[in-house]
């Protein structure tokens, strides 16, 4: 991995011959590596999930989350350098916030998308800055509609619009399973993701890898249409049905 | 200066308020408190806007009531619709109460009155969170801050205050509490030019905040001073 970018790869400011920037590819690097982290539009709101890998057995159960709300209907959730999605976590609020003074009216999801996707790109143009190590899924729900949109803004600043997306180690299982389950539930509502969520973190979580938390919070009619976390007890029991799932699954292969 | 030109040095310190609150009434009762203020907003003299709510839900369990300049007051309650939102993406399950606001807003009033820049009003902050006690906070243009078990602005303070103070119980029902609030602001409307005869009646119980619709008061205007005709209709020197 060190070396093929053969002197390329020094600076962000720097194209390789063949049109790449290599500093941004090595920023995704840092996204692949971390734990994997789910995003659903399901049809009622949006479910986020994310796999939090417990370096310490002394962690207190609960902190150092993944998922953060932006404002009242919408959240993030992060794969790669929490600390550096923290940044984006702040500017986030600060454009929906300012955007809220100005107009009387909660920000368009698309509109936050779009404003991230060119403060990650801005870091990626400069040569005494370093391109943020993480991508961002924003999944948010509008306060006249109800609609649930998804968003997954990269390292490299581009912005894609998603009905449902995974990152991460596992996101290449979990977004197979991510569209199986959406072919067989195309009504899935929040409330019926809780256990396939749950269930797919679990299947696609390398056993090599460290324990890990799961972490799940949603914006949908139960919790009013504000992003929340997932009562304790529900998400629970998702993840006891979803391992109890699973161990048959696997006495049935 | 030049006709045209803009000052350079604008001013900048709202001394006299334009359009106005009159009188906003706050009293604890058993289970939490309650806050009521009538419906008006006046340019000066003149009946303006007479379907205003002055009285603001702030965070979870908090009451906010406004009286004097309404721009003041709806600036201060678009920042602390600001400030519970920044609470709220903390997610650690406690939310900023009544002691909490109320304190902040008295360390603004008294801030800007410093620099002689007040916000014009005269605020009564309410609120109980949870199981803790119930809290009823005044604070005006001044700074002055201090807690009560029932107060008033305004000419509520003149023609309320007495009332109070003679029929005020801490073991009031909410029905008894509504009901003496709506006779000082029925007093207010007979005797203050300011007030109006249409009401809300904001109450926090521990559990929930909530203001209700307009509530319109009684008045009667038939007294006999007022209806006998005491000259002769053909004298010409009768006006009444």
């Amino acid at each position: 991995m060190a070396g093929t970018g053969a002197g390329y790869d020094l600076s962000v400011t720097t194209f390789s011959p063949d049109g790449r920037v290599f500093q941004v590819e090595y920023a995704g690097k840092a996204v692949e590596n971390s734990g994997t982290t789910l995003a659903i539009c399901c049809k009622d709101g949006v479910v986020f999930a994310a796999e939090k890998f417990l370096l310490s057995k002394m962690l207190v159960p609960g902190t150092a989350k993944r998922i953060f709300p932006v404002h009242r209907r919408a959240g993030m959730s992060i794969a790669g350098m929490v600390a550096d999605a923290r940044q984006i976590v702040s500017r986030a609020r600060s454009e929906a916030t300012q955007y809220f003074n100005a107009y009387c009216e909660e920000m368009p999801s698309e509109l936050l998308a779009e404003r991230l996707g060119l403060f990650m790109h801005a870091y990626t143009l400069y040569w005494s800055v370093r391109p943020f190590g993480c991508t961002a899924l924003l999944g948010c729900v509008d306060q006249e509609t109800k609609k649930p949109s998804l968003f997954c803004i990269e390292p490299n600043g581009m912005v894609y619009k998603y009905q449902a997306t995974a990152e991460g180690k596992g996101k290449q299982a979990a977004k197979t399973e991510i569209e199986k389950v959406l072919a067989n539930n195309p009504e899935l509502t929040c409330e019926q993701a809780l256990m396939l969520v749950a269930k797919i973190i679990h299947k696609v979580h390398d056993e090599k890898d460290k324990d890990f938390e799961l972490e799940i919070s949603w914006i949908c009619p139960a919790s009013n249409y504000e992003h929340a976390q997932v009562p304790a007890e529900q998400r629970k029991a998702a993840e006891a049905e979803a391992k109890r799932i699973l161990e048959a699954e696997q006495e049935d292969d | 200066m030049a006709p045209g030109q803009y000052s350079t040095d604008p001013k900048q310190h709202t001394l006299s308020p334009i359009v106005t609150g009159a009188t906003v009434i706050g009293m604890k009762y058993k289970d939490g408190v309650i806050l009521a203020a009538d419906t008006l907003a006046s340019y000066g003299s003149e009946a303006r806007y007479k379907d205003v709510c002055r009285l603001k839900k702030v965070g979870e369990y908090t009451l906010l009531g406004g009286g004097g300049e309404l721009s003041d007051f709806q600036y201060l309650s678009d920042q602390l619709d600001e400030m519970a939102d920044e609470d709220w993406l903390n997610e650690d399950g406690c939310f900023m109460g009544p002691k909490e606001y109320s304190s902040y807003i008295g360390r603004v009033m008294y801030n800007r009155r410093s620099k002689f820049n007040p916000l014009y009003n005269q605020f009564v902050v309410v609120g109980k969170k949870k199981d803790e006690p119930a809290h009823l906070m005044y604070v005006d243009h001044q700074g002055t801050a201090f807690e009560e078990n029932f107060v008033a602005t305004g000419f509520g303070m003149h023609l309320g205050i007495p009332l109070l103070r003679n029929s005020w119980r801490a073991d009031m029902s909410l029905d008894e509490a509504k009901a003496l609030a709506t006779k000082c602001l029925e007093v207010c409307f007979y005797r203050d030019c300011r007030a109006y005869c249409k009401i809300h009646i904001g109450v926090c119980n521990g559990t929930s905040v909530d203001i209700s619709a307009p509530i319109p008061l009684n008045h009667f205007w038939g007294h006999g001073a007022w209806t006998e005709k005491r000259l002769e209709d053909d004298d010409p020197t009768a006006t009444w």
